[in-house]
């Protein structure tokens, strides 16, 4: 006697290929839904914003008259602001890599600076801001300048730098080091005329993405406390500032006292976006054109 | 050739050696410079668990423990100031059950499409497309919520308020959906062929496939990528302090205006609290529930992560 | 046995293991006595004796995993590199012992050729200029000097200098091995350590190293390790034979491939000529 009785597994088999269809159409909507939201998003943003964007509102200064308002003090603002997030997370991020994956030796220290790495990778941005505020902004006394919220965003994205760009390091084979120590080269020679070079651009790639998110943040600022009001254009690192995220904020918030704020919202998130792609074009071309086949 | 030069080499190196010291000083300089640089992230979480502490404490000396964890009131501004936590963490508890109600299913059934039945072509197309949802920055949502799910909503659901913790907490599950397909793409794609072939040569579907064999063996990775994308939800700020106001509201009704821990200290950084007073303090004990709450999250993430891996 | 007839030193007279020291005595140039290397709790190396003299080339061979890349980095202390490595025993170089003088100091003087070819990513001139740079050699001229001298010395000038500012991965794998080679000849080493050099490589360009390595045997000491025991044949003054960590037999390679001492050594010879 046979123990599968065929007509009925082949009847049973319709159902169980209709459920199988079924669910690929829900799995495909799905997919949809995530793409389609974006869609919708950038859609919404483009049709609010476009009208508004033009060379005035770039190049002018902030207004409480919509029609006047422009967003050169927030681009300008983000620019002072990078000027102090990019060396600073590039030294703290690219030297605490080299020191985990080329000096440290393994054990508890290393396997303990690790997991804070991972942790803190972890922590909310406002979390960040409360520091910022308190350390730079009222300990040190320096106000709610662009080095405190620099310095701030340094450490928000310090740790994702270091993780990518440890993955950097570990992704140079351990041949191409062999080969230096062979012919007499010291350790940091080695690190600098042979490892560093190997890595670099997947470590610029790690820190154009992760620069582009601290583009974008806008919790840590908000807590530091940038001023809402109009401040004169910032000269250098010492002046308060605002950034195109905080400027968003704002008129978001008040859109629902002048329904213009919404659209100038609107062209603003346009410019970060448009940032936000060349920022992200210029990784992935990096590591599509300089990343080595060793 | 030119062998005059055969022993210049040799004399040449020797000679630079003696003469060189800076490499020396170099060599045992640069492992010490390199640990002081490392040692700020340390620092970074020494100085958050520092300061929220020490700022904790005082705010503990004012207002009692039992009163910030079991009152439900939070009235930090008026005469006679009462600080319950428990509206802000039920605010934050409502936005990011909305949010995961948002992101598991729909993040989970993305996951399962990308690695189990899109064309390695779809693939290449939907996941950098996913990769760009996932970096629009959250001020952005703030506004898509706050201009355009809302007012959609409340011709939907007419006594929905102007700002209610139910439109932030489904935009910030549309925000967490390309993480949990991520991460949990990564775990399902992980899981071998052989696995899949196994069970396709015994006749079944591809849905039961993945339902049997796929999904739990790539179940802790699917389990951690729920537990980020939740701790991503507690933590985030933007969104639900545009669209969900400031009312500290202790409730259920999600028409209404409820304000998340991070709300509640973006709101209090913004209005200068002068340094010294106890809702200046009250900040830390908020942020410190935050910091607390979102790094156990993590530890369990790695935890179930790490601790349930299937070898194969 | 097949007939092998790449004696060079005329010793076919030369039947036993006395044969050693009826050679014209040369100076050794390192002496290995009593080594032996831990991996974590793996015995790799057992109570190596070996010595190797100066102007000579000396094969390794063995099968696979049998300790001989790992002999030949303790040589110049690259197995260092290795976490968890244990050495005991004395290993002298030029009558002083390798752990007295600094590392780099030592492998200026012992170059190293290695299994995979590893130019680094950076021109071919780079790659040659690289360890005259890093000693402290500036001097445009000079390292130009150089670069032409260690290439011609490797037989690979003709073939790449008019593309000298190319990147190395541009040449094919028998052509970057003898740029590493190159690489290794630009700060004139007294020995030239080998792993396998040949391993990757299609026979035409094996041909073309080993008769580099002969011409460079006239200023050189070099030491290859070698799964290929033609190549061996072919190229070494004395072969030693590696067996689970230790060193079974070192003679003369004539002696070694036609009249070895002990069974070990023929079988494992038989078994690959077959």
């Amino acid at each position: 006697m046979k123990y599968l009785d065929m007509t009925a597994v082949s009847r049973r088999m319709n159902f169980r290929l209709f459920k199988n269809k079924f669910a690929k159409v829900m799995f495909i909507c799905s997919t949809l839904f995530g793409l389609i939201m974006l869609a919708i998003l950038i859609a919404r943003v483009f049709t609010q914003g476009i009208g508004w964007l033009n060379l005035d509102f770039l190049t002018g200064k902030l207004s409480t008259d919509p029609d006047r308002a422009g967003i050169m003090g927030a681009i300008l603002g983000t620019a002072w602001l990078m000027l102090i997030v990019a060396p600073v997370t590039m030294i703290l991020g690219v030297g605490t890599a080299i020191y985990l994956e080329l000096y440290a030796k393994p054990g508890r220290l290393k396997s303990f600076i690790q997991t804070n790495i991972s942790n803190l990778a972890g922590v909310p941005s406002i979390v960040y801001g409360i520091l910022g505020l308190t350390v730079f902004v009222r300990a040190m006394n320096m106000g709610n300048i662009v080095l405190a919220g620099g310095l701030t965003m340094a450490l928000l994205i310090l740790p994702i730098v270091i993780v990518s760009s440890q993955e950097a390091i570990r992704a140079v084979p351990q041949h191409l080091s062999e080969a230096s120590y062979g012919m007499g080269a010291t350790k940091w020679q080695t690190v600098k005329n042979i490892i560093l070079p190997a890595s670099l651009p997947g470590i610029l790639t790690g820190a154009i993405l992760a620069l582009s998110r601290a583009i974008g943040e806008t919790s840590p600022l908000v807590v530091i406390g940038i001023p809402a009001l109009l401040i004169p254009f910032p000269s250098s690192i010492f002046d308060k500032f605002t950034v195109l995220p905080m400027q968003i904020y704002y008129w978001t918030l008040d859109s629902s006292l002048v329904a213009e704020y919404a659209y100038l919202a609107a062209a603003t998130i346009i410019v970060l976006l448009i940032i936000l792609l060349i920022l992200n074009s210029a990784a992935i071309f990096i590591r599509n054109k300089f990343q080595q086949r060793f | 050739m030119n062998t005059s030069m055969d022993h210049n080499i040799k004399d040449l190196i020797r000679k630079n050696k003696e003469s060189q010291k800076l490499p020396k000083i170099t060599e045992k300089f640069m492992p010490i410079l390199l640990l002081i640089i490392t040692s700020v992230s340390i620092l970074t979480t020494i100085g958050i668990i520092f300061t929220f502490l020490s700022e904790t404490i005082e705010f503990f000396k004012r207002v009692s423990v039992v009163e910030f964890f079991t009152s439900t009131t939070l009235k930090p501004l008026s005469q006679d100031p009462e600080y319950g936590v428990l509206p802000l963490i039920a605010g934050t508890a409502i936005s990011s059950v909305i949010a995961m109600l948002v992101a598991v299913p729909i993040g989970l059934m993305t996951a399962i499409y990308l690695s189990e039945y899109a064309s390695e072509r779809v693939r290449k197309i939907a996941k950098p497309l996913l990769e760009i949802l996932a970096g629009i920055p959250t001020i952005v949502y703030g506004f898509f919520a706050f201009t355009f799910i809302t007012p959609i909503l409340r011709e939907i659901i007419p006594n929905l308020e102007p700002t209610n913790i139910l439109s932030p907490g489904l935009v910030m599950g549309v925000m967490i959906i390309p993480m949990v397909a991520s991460l949990s793409e990564d775990a399902m794609s992980s899981v071998p062929n052989a696995l899949r072939e196994g069970a396709l040569a015994l006749g079944s579907t591809k849905l039961e496939v993945t339902r049997r064999v796929v999904i739990p063996a790539a179940l802790s990775g699917i389990i951690a990528s729920f537990v980020l994308g939740l701790s991503r939800a507690i933590g985030e700020t933007m969104i639900v302090t545009i669209a969900s106001g400031s009312s500290k509201n202790f409730t259920l009704d999600v028409t209404q205006s409820m304000q998340t821990m991070t709300a509640y200290i973006v709101e209090v950084t913004s209005g200068d609290a002068p340094a010294g007073s106890t809702i200046y303090y009250s900040l830390y004990a908020v942020a410190m529930t935050l910091f607390i709450f979102t790094l156990l999250m993590n530890m369990l993430a790695k935890y179930i992560s790490r601790r349930f891996r299937e070898d194969y | 046995m097949s007939t092998l007839t790449i004696n060079k030193n005329n010793n076919f007279q030369q039947t036993n293991i006395i044969s050693l020291k009826n050679v014209q005595p040369r100076e050794t140039i390192y002496d290995v006595k009593d080594l032996n290397l831990w991996y974590g709790d793996t015995h790799a190396l057992k109570g190596i004796d070996l010595s190797f003299f100066d102007k000579e080339v000396t094969a390794i061979i063995g099968p696979s995993g049998c300790g001989k890349s790992t002999f030949l980095k303790t040589l110049n202390r690259l197995v260092e590199l290795v976490p968890g490595v244990r050495t005991t025993g004395l290993i002298t170089y030029q009558g002083k012992s390798i752990l007295d003088q600094s590392v780099e100091e030592l492998r200026t003087r012992v170059g190293m050729v290695f299994q995979k070819a590893n130019p680094f990513p950076k021109s071919i001139y780079e790659n040659v200029a690289y360890g005259p740079k890093i000693h402290g050699i500036r001097n445009k001229k000079i390292l130009d000097e150089i670069v032409e001298k260690s290439l011609r010395s490797a037989f690979l000038w003709d073939e790449v200098k008019d593309r000298l500012h190319e990147n190395a991965y541009g040449l094919s794998g028998g052509q970057q091995q003898r740029l590493c080679i190159a690489r290794c000849l630009a700060i004139e080493p007294d020995v030239i350590l080998m792993d396998e050099p040949t391993s990757a490589l299609d026979p035409k360009s094996t041909l073309k190293i080993e008769e580099l390595i002969q011409e460079l045997k006239k200023n050189y000491s070099i030491v290859i390790v070698t799964h290929n025991m033609q190549q061996a044949a072919r190229i070494s003054d004395r072969t030693a034979f590696f067996l689970n960590g230790e060193v079974v037999e070192f003679d003369q390679t004539d002696v070694i491939f036609n009249n070895p001492n002990d069974q070990r050594t023929e079988d494992y010879i038989r078994g690959r000529f077959g």
